[in-house]
């Protein structure tokens, strides 16, 4: 089984669209959207099946009983979080500044705080044919490295490992703790990259981080032609850096449409569909 | 004035929108928060720069004193210690410095030293100055890099806030301070998703907050329907214009290149200006 993850570094430059080509160019029997801070893929990749919900619990996070509580401050003082407010005398937790490290309890004296489960986001399965994992982060919250590795996990467990050829991950930009989850195990990261001062930039810091933690890069430029200077400033830099470089895919006012009406761009017939074709049968050479 | 920009979904134009709303006023202090990828630098490309080196605390165990007891282990909720062979481990890409271990150890063997994250960056550029974030590659959170940057926001005159994409605890800390959030959306079904997701968290902080469409097409759009359902307030549109799309990809800021730009920003900038002074009349 291989894992091919998606991501970009910059936002926007299309992970989801050519995840979505991806996943229908290799008839990929399983696949996840990773990106659990803001989840794409459900729109263009309709699953039909009723989804499979799972709270997914983060950290614990503290809370304190207001007639045990004796004031004392110890808390207040030793919380790195900013976490413990106190409001007309009265101590409590903000549970959006707590990250659960439970350093409260231990200074308490009066053993007033305590640890709680608390929700931070939903699961989603959806099982048929093919299946399909996802989440959604709840507002806010940081623990979106655990979710991506929960989501990961939810999708080997719901499919035959060693009968899948493919599995496909649609990432998150960015290059912290949610890409980082991404890339463990993954056996390539295909980067989608755009022609632009900020894609190029983001590129280096992604191809930076990817390659330190030893995984296989490719990168392909999405909309090419809006500049085609810095596209072929990305390309020779691949060349130079002996990175693998997958394809141009031309901008097409389909890629628009498409993820209005719900379809991956592969069904348009568009140019860029037709560039998403060759990207395809070069990664699986590669694969 | 502290305005955040943000969109949930990456490149719906926060940094263009941020980078020029600074540009265009007569001065102002921007705040580059996506320190995982900033880019603000790579437009307003600063000079008079200095760097400042970001850290977090790290335990560090002496061994002669360590006699093992785990302690620090069994407390640690992040995993991020482990007692080996005789030997005392710690991860610093799970440790979140919280400094529990330091104070449960009964041999007050545990102790802290700094480790270097990111750089907070510091320069001019014309009538703004600038305070960009660089998280390190392999590092895992940004959050105390933008603690640093939103220290240099100005009590009094004009701070943007770029924020990083998405939802979660990076973009919660980047608006914690704001008087007014730019929520930028691109009028698409993933643009609309993911403004959603932006529009709920800003109204759980109870921010005033508006919606500015970027590369708009037509009048008809998913995120023009979304706000008109949900009440929220569009501040403005700005048309998908391939001259500015070029603009931003040379690393150029549009302001400082075009006229009507200008006139639109500064307005903007006046309008939110208004809203803002006519809230605080209100409470």
């Amino acid at each position: 089984m291989k894992k091919l993850l998606i991501l970009s570094g910059k936002g926007g430059t299309g992970k989801t669209t050519v995840a979505g080509a991806l996943i229908d160019l290799f008839r990929a029997k399983a696949y996840a959207d990773c990106d659990v801070d803001a989840p794409n893929l459900h729109l263009i990749i309709r699953p039909t099946e009723e989804a499979k919900t799972t709270e997914f619990y983060g950290m614990d996070k503290a809370e304190i009983n207001p007639d045990l509580c004796v004031s004392c401050d110890a808390c207040r003082t030793h919380c790195r979080f900013h976490a413990v407010e106190v409001q007309d005398g009265t101590y409590r937790i903000d549970p959006y500044a707590c990250e659960g490290c439970a350093v409260c309890t231990a200074v308490c004296p009066a053993d007033a705080v305590s640890m709680k489960p608390a929700g931070s986001g939903e699961l989603y399965l959806y099982e048929g044919e093919r299946v399909f994992s996802t989440a959604r982060l709840s507002m806010g919250s940081g623990n979106s490295g655990k979710l991506v590795t929960a989501v990961k996990q939810q999708l080997y467990a719901a499919i035959d490992t060693a009968a899948t050829e493919i599995v496909v991950l649609d990432g998150s930009p960015g290059i912290g703790c949610p890409v980082i989850a991404s890339m463990s195990g993954a056996d390539f990261v295909l980067i989608v990259t755009e022609p632009s001062v900020s894609g190029f930039s983001d590129l280096k810091r992604i191809l930076a981080t990817a390659h330190g933690f030893g995984v296989k890069t490719g990168v392909c430029i999405n909309r090419y032609d809006v500049n085609e200077a810095q596209s072929d400033a990305i390309e020779s830099f691949c060349q130079n850096e002996g990175i693998a470089f997958l394809g141009r895919i031309p901008y097409d006012p389909n890629a628009v449409r498409a993820v209005n009406e719900g379809i991956p761009i592969t069904k348009t017939g568009g140019e860029a569909a037709k560039a998403m074709k060759k990207i395809s049968l070069t990664l699986s050479a590669m694969l | 004035m502290k305005i955040a920009v943000l969109s949930g979904k990456g490149g719906a134009g926060k940094t263009f929108v941020s980078v020029n709303l600074a540009a265009a006023a007569e001065s102002a202090r921007y705040l580059d928060c996506d320190a995982e990828e900033p880019n603000g630098h790579l437009f307003f490309k600063p000079t008079d720069t200095t760097e400042e080196t970001v850290t977090v605390p790290l335990p560090v165990c002496d061994a002669e004193r360590c006699t093992g007891c785990r302690t620090c282990v069994e407390f640690c909720r992040f995993n991020a210690l482990a007692y080996v062979g005789d030997k005392w481990m710690v991860f610093p890409e799970v440790c979140h410095s919280c400094g529990g271990c330091t104070l449960v150890c009964p041999e007050q063997a545990i102790s802290e030293r700094k480790e270097p994250i990111g750089t907070a960056v510091r320069g001019t550029s014309g009538n703004v100055r600038i305070s960009s974030g660089f998280l390190n590659t392999g590092e895992v959170s940004a959050i105390p890099i933008i603690e640093t940057l939103l220290g240099d926001a100005d009590a009094d005159g004009l701070t943007v806030i770029d924020c990083p994409p998405g939802s979660a605890c990076t973009v919660m800390e980047s608006i914690r301070d704001a008087d007014y959030c730019i929520l930028v959306a691109e009028p698409t079904a993933f643009g609309v998703h993911n403004l959603q997701m932006v529009w709920e968290l800003v109204s759980l902080f109870h921010k005033p907050h508006g919606v500015l469409i970027n590369k708009s097409t037509e009048a008809d759009n998913p995120a023009e329907t979304f706000c008109k359902e949900n009440g929220v307030d569009v501040i403005a549109r700005i048309p998908y214009e391939p001259t500015i799309a070029e603009l931003v990809s040379e690393g150029k800021i549009a302001v400082r290149e075009d006229e009507a730009m200008r006139t639109f920003f500064a307005e903007l900038l006046t309008q939110i200006e208004n809203t803002v002074s006519g809230e605080e009349t209100l409470l």
